[in-house]
């Protein structure tokens, strides 16, 4: 018994460190973008001697930050406006009139979770429908690669949303479109801000659509400009960290909000009762 | 909830008022529940929407690429032959290092899935047995990395693993440790395992959410009636926890499982495949090879992984749709 206090101090100690060692890079980050140039240029994880709040302003200017913030909000946004209206839609309709047709659409929806991105081919399909390089061909693009996870994570929540208020919305004279987007998608708020938050960081995140499909610099997303940027300034890492601090700081606001939600999101679907 | 109630009341007052009127129209309740009526209410056009988008844009990329891996497409000539199989036989002639770049994506594939699960698990485990304060802020704090852009990951690790300045050398250097300081991205023996490495740390908090929901959802009572019996905690981590959260091992083992196949990003941030070829995965050579405009073994490379994800797709949506089927 006397063991146990020491035992759990362990434990917490641990946890504390282990957390700490995870941490790392991302304070390297916080802290290298307030140091001068020669004291950024080890990466080190001192502090700052002094914080140089300039060298954000400097990166902003010189990285066209403002340019390609703009585009990443336009492509995430978008996106996950497109792709889990849709979703929606049609997890909905494929929940409730199980047809065999249905239910054979639903897993050829499904399937898309675990298929790669054949980018080769794609290329093709976005010369053909003329979406490649414009900003509609990459809002497009992300927004059909959530449609497969989008329609399985609705699908299941569907299910627990009451037939009755179907049948209440009908009798009150809903049409199709009133009884979805009045009656039923407020309902589904839990889980389309769960769907919405994984798909506005996926969007963020993702600098491969870009890279393949998307050669006029000005139409770059925030992620690409600082692979771009590092390429000019690689020698001064406070500059490349000051950029890198801007470009995930979206991300991790959103996360930290929304945590609740993307955890319970990345759990329903391998974890049922 | 309250929003619901309203509705429910609605109806129930809207009933006996429409019911006179309405002798020569069908009741709109029975209409739903008929089933050639229902495709009003949900009509099929509410699928169209996501059924065109992931049609064109993954799924005919996708067989489009499985035809074109049998041809000579390629960037130079608009005339596009049939060469059958000749396109896979120069992957598996091993005169193209092709082969190495598929033992690459297996040994990456199946490190991950070892210290992922293996991590997360003793992760998620410290979190429910030994951690009782700040449980919360742990979580957020190790799956903080998968979240963060990859190219991003990318820069910071290559700073990090920098074989003069980087941290990790300097640190290892700082406790006397010198000697084991390594060219981690340089040195062709080690860049695989220093990828894997970085690919653990920003992989692992997602495997330990889910591993963590599953250990919470074991009945507590199980636990009790084991300590009643006696059972020490190894015992019971063997035979309560285990057992039971077989299932949910088995989801992560098959994510990481599609992950690790299909990986590009992390190994296209951190060293492009190099030193050589000494890292290049199926997917970075299929960039590559795009590059040069030889899109026939591209497509093949990919047409390759393809059919081994449809494989384990099939189980994956086994699995998913488990409690569904069992209806």
């Amino acid at each position: 018994m006397r063991t146990k206090p020491f035992k759990s101090i362990g434990f917490n100690l641990l946890a504390i460190v282990i957390s700490v060692v995870i941490f790392i890079p991302i304070y390297i980050i916080i802290v290298n973008s307030l140091k001068t140039k020669t004291d950024a240029a080890t990466m080190g994880i001192g502090l700052p001697t002094s914080l140089h709040f300039e060298n954000f302003s400097t990166v902003i200017e010189k990285g066209k930050l403002g340019q390609s913030f703009l585009n990443s909000m336009l492509y995430s946004v978008g996106s996950t406006i497109i792709g889990t209206t849709l979703a929606a839609m049609g997890a909905f309709v494929l929940s409730r009139n199980r047809t065999r047709l249905n239910r054979f659409l639903y897993l050829f929806l499904i399937m898309g979770i675990a298929l790669p991105t054949n980018y080769v081919t794609l290329t093709q399909v976005m010369q053909v429908t003329h979406l490649i390089n414009t900003q509609l061909g990459i809002i497009i693009l992300h927004a059909a690669g959530q449609i497969p996870f989008g329609i399985f994570l609705i699908y299941g929540f569907v299910q627990n949303i009451p037939r009755e208020l179907d049948e209440a919305a009908i009798v009150d004279g809903c049409g199709p479109w009133r009884l979805f987007f009045v009656v039923i998608m407020p309902l589904m708020m839990p889980v389309l801000i769960t769907l919405s938050v994984l798909s506005f960081l996926g969007a963020w995140s993702d600098f491969i659509a870009p890279l393949y499909f998307l050669n006029n610099s000005d139409l770059w997303p925030m992620t690409l400009a600082v692979y771009n940027f590092f390429g000019q300034f690689q020698s001064d890492w406070s500059l490349v960290s000051a950029d890198i601090l801007l470009t995930i700081l979206p991300v991790l606001v959103v996360y930290l909000l929304a945590q609740r939600f993307i955890l319970s999101g990345l759990t329903s679907g391998a974890v049922k009762g | 909830m309250q929003r619901s109630r309203a509705i429910v009341e609605t109806k129930a007052d809207a009933k006996p008022e429409a019911q006179p009127g309405t002798k020569s129209r069908p009741d709109p309740v029975a209409r739903i529940k008929s089933k050639n009526k229902r495709g009003h209410t949900y009509p099929f056009y509410f699928v169209a929407g996501a059924l065109i988008l992931y049609t064109v844009f993954s799924v005919i990329p996708g067989l489009t690429g499985l035809l074109y891996s049998f041809t000579d497409w390629n960037s130079y000539t608009t005339d596009v032959h049939w060469v059958g199989l000749d396109n896979f036989a120069t992957i598996f002639s091993g005169d193209e290092n092709y082969l190495s770049f598929v033992k690459n994506t297996l040994v990456f594939t199946a490190l991950t899935i070892i210290l992922k699960t293996v991590l997360g698990l003793a992760f998620a485990i410290l979190l429910t047995e030994g951690v009782k304060k700040l449980t919360n802020l742990h979580r957020v704090i190790v799956y903080l990395p998968a979240v963060l852009p990859m190219l991003v990951v990318g820069l910071v690790f290559k700073s990090i693993l920098n074989p003069q300045t980087g941290l990790v050398n300097e640190f290892l250097r700082g406790i006397g440790l010198g000697g084991l300081a390594q060219k981690w991205l340089v040195d062709a023996n080690i860049a695989l395992y220093s990828i894997i490495g970085v690919d653990t740390w920003k992989g692992v908090g997602y495997i330990m959410v889910i591993l963590l929901a599953g250990i919470q959802a074991i009945p507590k009572d199980y636990y009790e009636a084991g300590a009643i019996d006696g059972a020490n905690p190894w015992q019971r981590f063997w035979h309560i926890t285990m057992p039971l959260l077989t299932p949910v091992i088995t989801v992560t083992t098959v994510l990481n499982l599609l992950y690790g196949l299909k990986v590009f990003d992390i190994v296209y941030v951190l060293t492009n495949g190099g030193p050589g070829y000494a890292t290049d995965v199926v997917f970075t050579s299929v960039f590559k090879e795009f590059g040069q405009g030889r899109y026939g073994v591209a497509t093949a490379l990919s047409t390759l992984l393809f059919l081994i994800m449809v494989v384990s797709g099939y189980f994956v949506i086994r699995l998913m749709t488990r409690k569904d089927q069992a209806e």
